[in-house]
């Protein structure tokens, strides 16, 4: 066979033109995500670990809304706070305890789940766009497109998809900000069934105002830090706390990001 | 009218011989599907336990999911299946591309001789090893998603590699279908897919240089989960680079084995040329290496990583880097230097080593390396990942034995080599 160099040059330069305007995508997607946010404002979540009781009464509203099986440890039990949880493809959302430093008698409650980021890297891993960022802020799941590839796991910078690795049929599970729900104009079940608003549900703008001035009327009180603000390009859901980040559980990406200082998201 | 009749007769004519031709050829794949030679022999004895039972634990993962048969977790989601399968399995597939590059674009005839037999090789690989892609998939039905286009996830480096490898083996098939074509002593077509092959080069090549280092950029969006010496905003350069050595010594170690396994298969002008092609192999590599180790000095100093060195993992990251890439150069070296093929063929085997160690690291070891309880692949992980290798080994057999992989047609009925099969064995297990 005989191929010139000139040939090859062509067809390579062609070839390669056509498949790296496909790998430039990327940054288009993220620009339109971004005007999304004029046309629908973003919503987003406050969790005020300093107003949390620890009554749990949010996972039990999410397990319902979601028909996710009860969880495993009865809701007036304290032994379910022994050790640190994880969610899971049956938990989209898990309450855990830490000892505060400050108020020995005084634990702090924590919860854990999909955060919603602004540029969510699940999405941005998904092949088949089955992990989706909505307009409104959630990021959804279309579970008939995913193929299981478990990419989006991978990505995901708080762990938070999670797998069902038991079925011959799985799919991943994680909070969707309860889309369904907020289509209908309810707020998400998990902010409903919060008897102290620590858990908060509204437009992102005026949560971020809120804990500005909960900061500020109270600076001896919060930890100065909003914690979802910046991480890893901003997430829909914001956490406030009156102990340092890295001892309830939210140093994670503070600390991946010391540690590979080279490698923030980009 | 005459002409009518006359067409017509050769048309009905056309029609008898096209449906003798047919017929002829189906018996002859009929018969040539059938084994050669001995069958009850050591190493199909051992490779055929471990296909079925291979099989039946693809089985038992299909019917009770990943968990029944991996020790993946909600931790660590990806694997042996994908790290070693997959993601080192195509590393070593770039043999093809670097070859059809040296000898189609660069026209070193030298190397000739040996392509087809890359070729085989990488589309052989890919299928087996990019396929066991559908183990591992919760869903593989879906995998036709992103291919038939009810949801394109354009923005996604896995949606890129995923059409890579479709079409890439495309590429390869018909980069080998010349070969088929004489097989089946079909003269017409052989012409018509000469011709295509051309292009399938090309698009081959570049193909695989965006894949090759698409595989690596799989990564980046994992930062702060991979070891900071592994990870690198330049993994996809440094995949695609050692994507070459990983290639040529791949190249190396399965001429030294074909050549001693399929003797009677090789021609005379490739045997004579046989030692050559391997230390002119052997320089390619020590090329790729350098410009390996220069991307990874410079990451290395510009990430200012010292402290980081006299951690247990620094030391597992010295491991590899010294003991498998730094070495190898080294020997490879000297090696050209003294001709000595032996030393070539040893230290190629070193540099698979360190690129399936390479591999590995990326993908699983280096992977959220602070996890308390870690990743290790289940006894069945690997029996299937053996069952994988040893049907590729099969299937590459047959192909051999029947096709003129080696520029030569097989005049002469050969016995499978079925004493020196052992080797294979040996072969792939020390890949391994
Ligand atoms: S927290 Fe993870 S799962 Fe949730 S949006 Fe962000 S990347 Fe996706
Ligand atoms: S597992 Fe499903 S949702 Fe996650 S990246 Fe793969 S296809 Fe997308």
């Amino acid at each position: 066979m005989t191929i010139s160099r000139r040939d090859f040059l062509k067809v390579a330069g062609m070839t390669g033109g056509v498949l790296l305007a496909g790998g430039r995508k990327p940054a288009q997607a993220a620009e339109t995500a971004r005007t999304g946010q004029e046309d629908v404002e973003f919503k987003g979540m406050l969790i005020d670990t300093t107003k949390c009781i620890g009554c749990r009464a949010c996972e039990e509203a999410c397990n319902e809304a979601n028909k996710l099986p009860q969880p495993a440890v009865s809701l007036s039990s304290d032994s379910v706070f022994e050790k640190i949880r994880d969610t899971g493809p049956d938990a989209f959302t898990v309450v855990n305890r830490f000892p505060n430093e400050k108020e020995p008698d005084k634990p702090v409650f924590v919860r854990r789940q999909c955060m919603h980021c602004n540029q969510p890297a699940c999405a941005s891993a998904c092949l088949t766009r089955a992990m989706e960022k909505t307009r409104e802020a959630a990021v959804v799941y279309n579970k008939d497109r995913c193929m299981g590839c478990r990419y989006c796991m991978i990505a995901c910078p708080f762990d938070v998809p999670k797998f069902q690795y038991n079925s011959p049929t799985p799919y991943v599970r994680k909070c969707i900000f309860c889309y369904e729900r907020q289509q209908r104009g309810e707020q998400p079940a998990c902010s409903e069934a919060c008897p102290t608003g620590a858990t908060l549900f509204g437009k992102k703008r005026d949560l971020l105002e809120i804990a500005r001035t909960r900061i500020y009327a109270e600076p001896d009180k919060y930890v100065h830090h909003i914690y979802g603000e910046h991480e890893v390009g901003g997430t829909g859901w914001l956490f406030l706390s009156g102990v340092p980040l890295e001892k309830i559980g939210l140093n994670h990406i503070i600390k991946g990001e010391k540690e590979t200082s080279h490698g923030e998201q980009d | 009218m005459a002409n009518r009749i006359d067409a017509a007769a050769a048309t009905a004519e056309g029609a008898a011989t096209f449906r003798q031709v047919a017929r002829d050829t189906i018996r002859f794949i009929l018969k040539e599907l059938k084994p050669k030679g001995r069958m009850l022999t050591p190493f199909n004895v051992m490779s055929g336990t471990i296909i079925l039972l291979g099989i039946v634990l693809i089985a038992i993962r299909f019917a009770f999911g990943l968990s029944s048969v991996t020790n993946l977790s909600q931790n660590y989601p990806w694997g042996i299946w994908i790290g070693f399968d997959v993601v080192t399995g195509v590393a070593f597939a770039g043999g093809a591309y670097v070859l059809t590059f040296v000898v189609h674009i660069l026209k070193f005839k030298k190397y000739e001789p040996i392509v087809r037999v890359t070729v085989l090789n990488g589309f052989l690989a890919y299928v087996f090893y990019a396929g066991a892609l559908l183990l591992d998939l919760g869903r593989p039905w879906n995998v036709v998603n992103p291919i038939i286009g009810n949801s394109f996830g354009i923005s996604s480096v896995l949606f890129l590699v995923a059409w890579h490898f479709l079409l890439y083996m495309i590429c390869e098939f018909l980069e080998f279908s010349p070969a088929v074509a004489e097989w089946l002593n079909w003269k017409r077509v052989r012409r018509i897919v000469e011709g295509l092959t051309t292009g399938a080069v090309i698009f081959g090549i570049t193909l695989s240089t965006l894949h090759q280092s698409g595989l690596g950029a799989l990564f980046l969006l994992a930062p702060s989960k991979i070891h900071p010496l592994w990870y690198s905003h330049n993994i996809p350069v440094m995949f695609f680079v050692s994507s070459i050595f990983a290639g040529l010594s791949m190249v190396i170690i399965e001429s030294t084995f074909t050549h001693r396994i399929f003797k009677d298969r090789i021609g005379h002008d490739l045997h004579a040329a046989h030692d050559g092609i391997l230390l002119g192999l052997g320089k390619g590599a020590v090329g790729a290496l350098f410009a390996y180790i220069f991307i990874k000095l410079i990451d290395f100093v510009h990430y200012k990583q010292w402290e980081r060195l006299a951690t247990s993992m620094g030391y597992w990251y010295l491991v590899e880097v010294v003991g498998f890439v730094l070495l190898p150069t080294a020997l490879f070296l000297q090696a050209i230097r003294k001709r000595s093929v032996k030393m070539v063929r040893f230290t190629a085997f070193l540099t698979a080593v360190g690129v399936i160690l390479n591999r590995l690291n990326v993908s699983v070891i280096a992977f959220k390396w602070y996890e308390p309880v870690r990743y290790y692949p289940s006894w069945m992980e690997i029996e299937v990942t053996m069952a994988i290798i040893c049907m590729e080994l099969w299937v590459f057999r047959w192909v051999i034995n029947r096709m003129p992989v080696f520029g030569v047609h097989p005049a002469v009925e050969v016995e499978e080599k079925t004493a020196r099969d052992m080797e294979v064995v040996e072969w792939k297990a020390s890949v391994l």
